[in-house]
């Protein structure tokens, strides 16, 4: 029985934007299974319960960091400043923004599309560049559904998240052979912050902490691309097999 | 949207909140009267209200004492997350009820009992403290110290006299994740009192009874006790056993998928099983505390229309005849009851808690017509014979029934409209039973 934080891990997890419920859940499942944890965010002070809550269950080491995925300038520093390459990154960074007002107000539009793709592809770049170097690490980026075909209620998201997608294809396709594994996690919806107050359909929605089982087993299992809940791949290859001229006046 | 309890009747509107801290839920209170909910395992509706604050996401753990055993924890943690996380390092709930997907804060409101309730007492026992918010969105730490009254009628309270936040309660060494189980039939009703009397020594103990056997057999039982196994007695097994599979219902079976004869079929079985495997044998935590949690979502193979929970206890002088009467009941009107269990009960608690020194006996029936009408005769039975009514089982009793039963009902009531609570927590539950 192990009643002591255990100071050297077999391996750490990185989590960026480390306060989304999903990055919560992913943190307990790769802390019970004896990661130690790095969780980055814009305001670690607001962690520190996170990190004893990690530290009392499963006697790992939790270190927070500061983080903010629109300083880009700042990115090198934060990856030259860890107190080690972690073997795992994973990024949760997201901002659903709201789509009606920010297509009348197109600074927050930017900084929507900014949050969702110029950001966490910043902060993956300069890791995979690393992990490259040191030949080993896996990548895991929290894409969405949206990405995989732009529509009226979403595309400001959407579109950043197909940016994202595609910088993930991308990047596993250059790592591929290099040590360096990269995974695509596409959630459909997810019962979290983000979308607290909605009303999404039961079947169709994953809690947080199957998000984060969903992602532990698609490392152990090296996947490529998941989505959770599985459904949604099929649903999203019927969407994007409306041919245009239909969907266009689709409202969906 | 609509919401229930675990038995799925009945079912009500209501707007559900899933506050992340403090400053939500004193934005709920302003918006109007709430209950606070932890992880909907009341069978009833007492966790249902007209706002009712899902308080799941307050899971942090905030401080153990390996010293002492104390763990400081916010409400909405599992039990099923305590388990997971302090069983590995030596660590086991001291009062555990037969599911572990309960909340903190749940088991606190309910005063829960377990299989170790003749010995032990219950949650009340183990509870150092409880940090509680009021109508005004103020903290107060309650203990048998500080606000001592409020401690007292907040263990039991169902949710009605404010938000438990936090909680301060003891966990028990252990050595294994093992437990030493014995099974002994007991040919009826007298032979099972008299077995589980007999066994108030042991640290568990409980009797699953075949309520459809009549005459002589009538309450035929296999009594089952339970001791945590030291690491001398695994002879080889590993310390914490491998975790079980977990089956899911999948649909909502037809009504008719549990009738008096699958229910006499499977008691049969039961039965059967049972005395082949008497004697003593290890067992693992999760197959000996929660037979039940292995599929997930069992309460579906009600049906739709879904079930109601019987569970009453009896004080010691007349629980002998009582439970006679009850079996009789239930056997006049066949309908078996999928699950009956039989427990010694130790210490009463204070406040409106359940237990009392006696024998509690828990019964479920699918929601039928017919169910109702044995229900009323159920309940008439518990008031000849002087017992009461555990309100995280219930889901129709009356305001007359509930405070013939408990005397205590009506102090509460006091209690909560002195402390200007009745307004702001509400569910109902409390509605209906005019709390
Ligand atoms: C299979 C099964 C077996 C069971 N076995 C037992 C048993 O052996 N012994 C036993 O005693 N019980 C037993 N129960 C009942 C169960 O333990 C109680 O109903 C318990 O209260 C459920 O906890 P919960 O977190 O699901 O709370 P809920 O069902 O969500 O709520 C129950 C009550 O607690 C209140 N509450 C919840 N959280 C808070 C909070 N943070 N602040 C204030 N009030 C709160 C609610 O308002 C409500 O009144 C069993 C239930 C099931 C389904
Ligand atoms: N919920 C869904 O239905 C759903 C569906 C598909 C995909 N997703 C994706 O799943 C991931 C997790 O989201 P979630 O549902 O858990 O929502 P969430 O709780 O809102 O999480 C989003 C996180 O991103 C962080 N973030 C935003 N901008 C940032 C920045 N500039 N720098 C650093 N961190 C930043 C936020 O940090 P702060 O806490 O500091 O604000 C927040 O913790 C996101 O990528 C999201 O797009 C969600």
């Amino acid at each position: 029985m192990q009643t002591e934080i255990d100071r050297n891990p077999k391996a750490t997890v990185l989590l960026l934007g480390a306060r989304s419920d999903v990055a919560r859940a992913t943190a307990r499942r790769y802390a019970a299974a004896g990661y130690g944890i790095l969780l980055a965010a814009r305001d670690p002070e607001r962690l520190q319960a996170e990190k004893t809550d990690l530290e009392l269950r499963y006697r790992v080491p939790v270190t927070l960091l500061a983080f903010d995925a629109l300083r880009i300038e700042d990115h090198a520093a934060f990856v030259a400043a860890l107190p080690a390459l972690p073997d795992v990154a994973i990024s949760a960074i997201g901002l659903l923004g709201r789509q009606e007002a920010d297509e009348a107000d197109i600074p927050a539009a930017i900084t929507v599309m900014r949050s969702n793709y110029e950001g966490p592809a910043s902060i993956l770049s300069h890791l995979a560049n690393a992990f490259a170097a040191r030949g080993s690490g896996t990548i895991i980026g929290i894409s969405s559904v949206a990405g995989d075909r732009g529509r009226a209620t979403n595309y400001i998201y959407g579109s950043a998240k197909a940016g994202f997608t595609a910088f993930l294809s991308g990047l596993r396709n250059r790592l591929a052979g290099r040590g360096v594994h990269v995974i695509t996690v596409s959630p459909g919806f997810i019962a979290t912050r983000m979308t607290a107050g909605m009303d999404l359909p039961e079947k169709l929605t994953a809690s947080p902490d199957e998000v984060a089982e969903a992602i532990f087993k698609a490392q152990e299992k090296r996947r490529n691309v998941i989505y959770v809940r599985p459904i949604w791949r099929l649903i999203m290859l019927v969407i994007r097999s409306i041919p245009e001229p239909v969907f266009k006046r689709l409202k969906i | 949207m609509k919401l229930s309890g675990w038995g799925r009747t009945p079912v009500h509107a209501t707007r559900l909140i899933h506050p992340e801290g403090e400053a939500d839920i004193r934005a709920a209170l302003a918006d109007g009267p709430l209950i606070a909910r932890g992880n909907g395992r009341a069978y009833g509706d007492s966790a249902v209200g007209q706002q009712t604050l899902d308080m799941r996401r307050l899971d942090h753990v905030l401080a153990f004492d390996p010293a002492t055993g104390q763990l400081v924890a916010e409400a909405g943690l599992l039990l099923a997350d305590i388990i997971a996380c302090f069983l590995p390092q030596g660590w086991f709930p001291a009062v555990t009820p037969g599911t572990r997907f309960v909340t903190l804060g749940g088991m606190i409101a309910a005063d829960v009992h377990g299989k170790n309730h003749h010995r032990d007492g219950g949650m009340r026992h183990v509870t150092d403290w409880i940090d509680l918010m009021d109508q005004d969105g103020t903290i107060r730490r309650c203990s048998r110290q500080e606000n001592p009254e409020l401690f007292e009628w907040t263990i039991g309270g169902m949710g009605l006299t404010g938000v438990i936040l936090r909680a301060a309660i003891r966990l028990r060494p252990v050595e294994t994740g093992w437990i030493r189980q014995t099974t002994r039939p007991a040919a009826n009703l007298e032979a099972a009192l008299a077995a589980l009397e007999a066994d108030s020594h042991a640290t568990y103990s409980v009797a699953w009874i075949d309520c459809l056997a009549t005459g002589d057999a009538m309450g035929r039982s296999l009594v089952m006790t339970g001791e945590h196994a030291a690491l001398s007695e695994l002879a080889g097994k590993p310390t914490l056993p491998p975790a079980r599979r977990k089956r899911a219902v999948p649909v909502d079976l037809p009504g008719f998928a549990l009738n008096r004869f699958s229910v006499r079929a499977f008691n049969a079985l039961y039965w059967a099983a049972g005395q082949r495997q008497q004697g003593s044998r290890l067992v693992d935590w999760d197959s000996y505390f929660y037979p039940l949690d292995a599929i997930l979502g069992w309460n579906r193979i009600y049906g739709r229309k879904g079930f109601l929970q019987f569970q009453c206890v009896l004080p010691d002088a007349s629980a002998h005849a009582g439970m006679a009467a009850l079996l009789r009941a239930i056997s006049a009107s066949g309908q078996g009851s999928f699950l009956a269990v039989l427990k010694r009960m130790g210490a009463a608690g204070g406040g409106l808690s359940f237990p009392m020194p006696g024998h509690t006996l828990a019964l479920d029936f699918p929601a039928t017509a017919r169910a109702q009408a044995l229900f009323d005769r159920l309940e008439a039975i518990t008031l000849d014979h002087g017992g009461r009514f555990y309100l995280a089982k219930d889901a129709r009793l009356s305001a007359g029934t509930f405070r013939a039963a408990d005397p205590r009902a009506a102090d509460f009531a006091r209690f909560r409209a002195g402390a200007g609570l009745t307004a702001q927590f509400a569910s109902a539950q409390s509605a209906r039973l005019e709390l």
